[in-house]
C-alpha cells in the first residue's frame, strides 16, 4: 500500500466531501449535517459537537478511504470511475441502511415511533435521509461521486 | 380571520435575544420573524389578517383576556376567564445561560406556549397557520406522528409539537380542540431548524423546566440593575425591551422587531424597523451605563465600531444586526398592510440618506465608554480620527437629518450641533490622553465655526428659539436634546426659550409632543421619545417637579404590559408606528435616569461633565 498516497487523497477526498455536504446546507438543500451528528455522539453542546465532529468525520474518512485502497488494491487498478462506482455504491448503502439505523446508535437521536425524549431529542434521518431535506440524497451522491473519483484519480498504486 | 383586528397596543412582545413575536391579548402570535430579527415572517397576521398566517390558542368562544410579563421577565401569561372557567397561556422563547446551553440539545429557535386550565372547564382551540417568506410562500403542515407537525422549505424545517391531536383544517393550517378542567395542562412547542437536523424539545416536565430556567435566567439579568430611582418598574420593563431587542451574538439593538407598522393607521408612513441605527448610539449607550448594564453597553459600542469600520469614513444610516448595510427596500404588494396601511415594506432605503448628526451620536457613545475606563486600540483611534476628518469636511452640508424625511437635503439645526458634539468629544478624548495624534487645532477650530454657525442661523430672534433648520422659523421636537450632547445648557435663556416654544407648537396634550410642525393631527401620531426628551431637558435644568409630571403624564400611553410604539395618537391615545420601540424606552430610560440624579442632587453631574473637563475628570 502507498501509504503517503493514502494519506494525501483520503484527506482531500474528505475535505471535498466534508465541503460539498456544507455547501449544500449553505445552499438550503439539505440539513444534514454529518460533523453535528458525530459530534453530538458526545456532547449535546452545539459548537462543540460541531468541532469534535469535524475531527471524527476526518478519521472517518481516512477510515473509508482505506476500504476504497483495498479495493483497488483488490482490482489491481485505480481510476476515478472505478473511485466512483464504490463511491455511489457508498452513498447508496449510507443512505438506504446507514442514515435509517443511526437513531438506533445515536443515543441523542430520537427515533421514529417513539418521538423524542429528554435525552434523545435529534431528529432522525428518516429513509435516504429526506427528513432532513428532500435534497439530501442528491447531495450524499454527488459527495461520494466526488470523494471516490478523487481517490481513484489520484491514488497511486505502488 | 373574522372581526375588528386588534390595536397595536393589543400586542405584547417575547422573544431570545435574536428573534421576537408579537402575541395579542386575544391568544394569537401574529408576527414571527425566525431566525433573526430581520428575516422573513412565518406568520404576519400582523400586516395582513387574512393572507399573513398566526398562530391561535385561546378558549372557544367569548373570554375576557388580561395578561402580564412574569416579573421582571419577557415570559408573557394571558388569561382567559369563561363562563365556565379559567385558562393561562404562558408563551415564552428559551433564554439561558451559555454554561446550561452546553449541557442540553436546543433547537436552533424555540417558542413554547405552555396552557393551564386554573379552575373550571374551558373548551380550547389552537389553529396554528404558518405562512413563511412574507406569506409568499404555499406551505403543507405535514403530520410525522410522534416527530410532530412539520412545515418544510428546502432545507428548512418549522416544527410543531403539542400534546393535543391536529387536524387539517378547510382554512388553511391545521387546528386542535381540547377540553381542559382545573389543573390540567398541554404544551406546544414549535421549532426553526436550517442548520442541521432538528432538536425536537419534549414537552410536559421538560418544557417546563424550560420555562422555570427561562424566568430565573430574565430574573438574573434584570436584578443586576443598579437603578433605584423613581418609575423602577417601567425601567425594568423598558430595560428588558432593550435586552429582548440587542441581538445576542452580536450586541447590536433593533430598533423594533417589526416592519410597516403606521405611524398613521391607512396611511403610507410604514417602515422597516428591523435593523440598527448608529444614530441611537449615544441615547442607548447612556441609558445602559446608566442602568448598569455596562456589559451591555459595551458589547453595543464595540459593535458598533466593528460595523462601521466597514464603511468609514462614512457611517452607514442603518445597519443589519451582523454589520452590514441593510437590505434593499421592497414593497410587499400583496400584503394588505396593518388595517390596510399600505405599502407594507421590508429593507429602508433611508440606508442611501446622508445623516451627518450620526458621527456625534457614535462619537458620544464612544467617548461614553472611554470615560468608563474603556481604551482603543490603534485601528479604533484611526478610525475616530478620520470620523472627525470627515466631519470637519463635511459639516456644512445639507443632510436627511434625525428624522430622515425622503425629501431634499436641508440644513438641520440638530444636525449641526450633533457635529459640533462629534468634534468635542474628540478634542474632550484627545485632551486626556485617550486619541494621541489628531489635528486638534483644525477640530478646534471647525468646532467653533458650527457653533458660531448655529447660534447665529440656527436662532431665530422672532420666534425666541433654536429652529429646525439654519435660517428656519418653526421649530423641532430634536431640539430638545441639545442639553444632552452638552451643545447647549438646558438652564440657558436660549435653551428655556426654546423648550417653551417647542411645547407650545408641538405639544399634542399633555405628555404628548409632535416631533415637528408639519405633523398635525391627522398625518401622524406624537412622537413618544420626544415626551420623554422633554422631560429630560427639564430634569436637566433643574424643574424636577415639571420632569416629573412630564414623565408620569407620558407613561399613562404604555400599554398593559408595558410597552411602548415609536408614536401615540393624541385623539385615542391608541400606540402609532412599529412595536415596541427601543427608541421610546431609551428615551424613558433616559428621562428617568436625569431624574433621579436631578433628585439625588447629581443632576449637574452629568450635565457639567458634557460642558467641562477632560474625560478622565468625568469618571468621578
Amino acid at each position: 500500500m502507498n501509504l503517503g498516497s493514502w494519506l494525501l487523497w483520503g484527506f482531500v477526498a474528505t475535505v471535498v466531501l466534508t465541503t460539498v455536504l456544507a455547501g449544500s446546507q449553505g445552499l438550503r438543500l439539505s440539513r444534514m449535517n454529518i460533523p453535528y451528528l458525530l459530534g453530538t455522539l458526545a456532547t449535546p453542546d452545539r459548537d462543540r459537537a460541531k468541532l469534535l465532529g469535524v475531527g471524527i468525520h476526518f478519521v472517518n474518512g481516512w477510515l473509508f478511504s482505506l476500504l476504497y485502497v483495498a479495493a483497488f488494491h483488490a482490482w489491481g487498478s485505480a481510476t476515478w470511475w472505478l473511485g466512483a462506482i464504490t463511491g455511489l455504491v457508498h452513498a447508496g448503502f449510507v443512505l438506504a441502511v446507514g442514515l435509517p439505523v443511526l437513531p438506533a446508535m445515536h443515543p441523542r437521536m430520537a427515533g421514529e415511533q417513539r418521538g423524542p425524549t429528554v435525552v434523545r431529542q435529534l431528529e432522525p434521518p428518516g429513509f435516504l435521509g429526506l427528513h432532513y431535506g428532500y435534497q439530501t440524497p442528491v447531495s450524499v451522491v454527488v459527495a461520494h461521486f466526488l470523494f471516490g473519483a478523487i481517490l481513484g484519480g489520484f491514488y497511486s498504486l505502488p | 380571520m373574522t372581526g375588528e383586528p386588534p390595536r397595536i397596543g393589543d400586542y405584547a412582545v417575547i422573544g431570545d435575544g435574536r428573534s421576537a413575536a408579537l402575541v395579542s391579548n386575544r391568544g394569537s402570535i401574529d408576527w414571527l420573524s425566525w431566525p433573526r430579527f430581520d428575516s422573513p415572517s412565518v406568520f404576519a397576521a400582523l400586516l395582513d389578517r387574512a393572507a399573513g398566517g398566526s398562530w391561535r390558542i385561546a378558549p372557544v368562544g367569548p373570554a375576557r383576556s388580561e395578561r402580564y410579563y412574569l416579573d421582571d421577565t419577557n415570559v408573557l401569561r394571558t388569561r382567559f376567564r369563561t363562563e365556565t372557567g379559567t385558562v393561562s397561556v404562558t408563551d415564552f422563547m428559551p433564554a439561558m445561560d451559555e454554561a446550561d446551553k452546553r449541557l442540553l440539545l436546543l433547537p436552533e429557535n424555540e417558542l413554547i406556549r405552555l396552557v393551564e386550565c386554573e379552575e373550571g372547564v374551558v373548551e380550547l382551540a389552537s389553529r396554528f397557520d404558518p405562512r413563511p417568506d412574507y406569506a409568499t410562500r404555499r406551505t403543507v403542515v405535514r403530520d410525522c406522528g410522534p416527530l410532530g407537525l412539520r412545515v418544510e422549505l428546502g432545507s428548512r424545517l418549522y416544527t410543531l409539537r403539542a400534546e393535543v391531536p391536529f387536524a387539517p383544517s378547510p382554512d388553511g393550517g391545521v387546528v386542535a380542540h381540547a377540553r381542559l378542567s382545573g389543573g390540567q395542562a398541554v404544551g406546544f412547542s414549535l421549532s426553526y431548524t436550517a442548520e442541521g437536523p432538528a432538536v425536537l424539545g419534549p414537552l410536559g416536565d421538560f418544557a417546563r423546566r424550560k420555562l422555570d430556567a427561562t424566568v430565573d435566567w430574565w430574573r438574573r439579568w434584570a436584578a443586576r440593575s443598579t437603578y433605584q430611582g423613581p418609575h423602577r418598574n417601567h425601567l425594568v420593563r423598558s430595560a428588558l425591551v432593550l435586552k429582548l431587542l440587542a441581538f445576542a451574538p452580536s450586541g447590536a439593538i433593533v430598533a423594533a422587531p417589526t416592519t410597516s407598522l403606521p405611524e398613521r393607521v391607512g396611511g403610507d408612513l410604514n417602515w422597516d424597523y428591523r435593523y440598527c441605527w448608529p444614530r441611537d448610539a449615544a441615547l442607548t449607550a447612556r441609558a445602559l451605563f446608566g442602568l448598569g448594564y455596562a456589559d451591555e453597553a459595551t458589547a453595543f459600542v464595540s459593535w458598533l465600531l466593528h460595523a462601521t469600520r466597514l464603511t468609514r469614513p462614512r457611517l452607514g444610516v442603518l445597519y443589519d444586526v451582523y454589520g452590514r448595510a441593510g437590505r434593499r427596500e421592497l414593497e410587499l404588494g400583496h400584503l394588505a398592510g396593518y388595517r390596510d396601511s399600505r405599502p407594507v415594506r421590508v429593507g429602508n432605503a433611508a440606508r442611501a440618506q446622508l445623516q451627518l448628526d450620526t458621527y456625534g451620536e457614535v462619537i458620544d457613545a464612544v467617548a461614553q465608554l472611554a470615560r468608563r475606563g474603556g481604551a482603543f486600540d490603534r485601528e479604533t483611534r484611526r478610525m475616530l480620527a478620520q470620523f472627525g476628518a470627515y466631519v470637519c469636511g463635511h459639516w456644512s452640508e445639507p443632510d436627511s437629518g434625525l428624522w430622515e424625511p425622503r425629501g431634499p437635503r436641508r440644513h438641520y439645526t440638530h444636525t449641526r450641533a450633533l457635529c459640533w458634539a462629534a468634534l468635542n468629544r474628540l478634542l474632550d478624548l484627545h485632551a486626556a490622553g485617550k486619541l494621541p495624534g489628531i489635528p486638534a487645532e483644525r477640530f478646534a477650530r471647525e468646532r467653533d465655526a458650527i457653533r458660531e454657525g448655529v447660534e447665529a442661523k440656527g436662532w431665530d430672534t422672532a420666534i425666541g428659539s433654536y429652529t429646525q433648520v439654519l435660517d428656519g422659523d418653526t421649530v423641532d421636537a430634536s431640539l430638545l436634546l441639545l442639553p444632552f450632547y452638552g451643545f447647549a445648557d438646558p438652564a440657558s435663556d436660549r435653551m428655556r426659550r426654546t423648550r417653551d416654544r417647542i411645547a407650545e407648537r408641538l405639544g399634542a396634550g399633555p405628555g404628548l409632543m409632535y416631533r415637528y410642525e408639519e405633523s398635525r393631527p391627522g398625518t401622524e401620531g406624537a412622537f413618544a421619545a420626544c415626551s420623554f426628551w422633554d422631560a429630560d431637558c427639564l430634569a436637566r435644568s433643574g424643574d424636577l417637579a415639571g420632569a416629573e409630571r412630564a414623565v408620569a403624564d407620558t407613561l399613562r400611553y404604555a400599554n398593559d404590559v408595558g410597552l411602548f410604539a415609536e408614536e401615540i395618537d393624541p385623539a385615542t391615545g391608541e400606540a402609532l408606528g412599529n412595536f415596541p420601540q427601543a427608541y421610546t424606552h431609551v428615551g424613558l430610560i433616559n428621562a428617568a435616569l436625569s431624574l433621579a440624579e436631578g433628585h439625588e442632587g447629581s443632576g449637574a453631574r452629568d450635565r457639567d461633565s458634557r460642558l467641562t473637563g477632560p474625560v478622565e475628570e468625568r469618571a468621578a
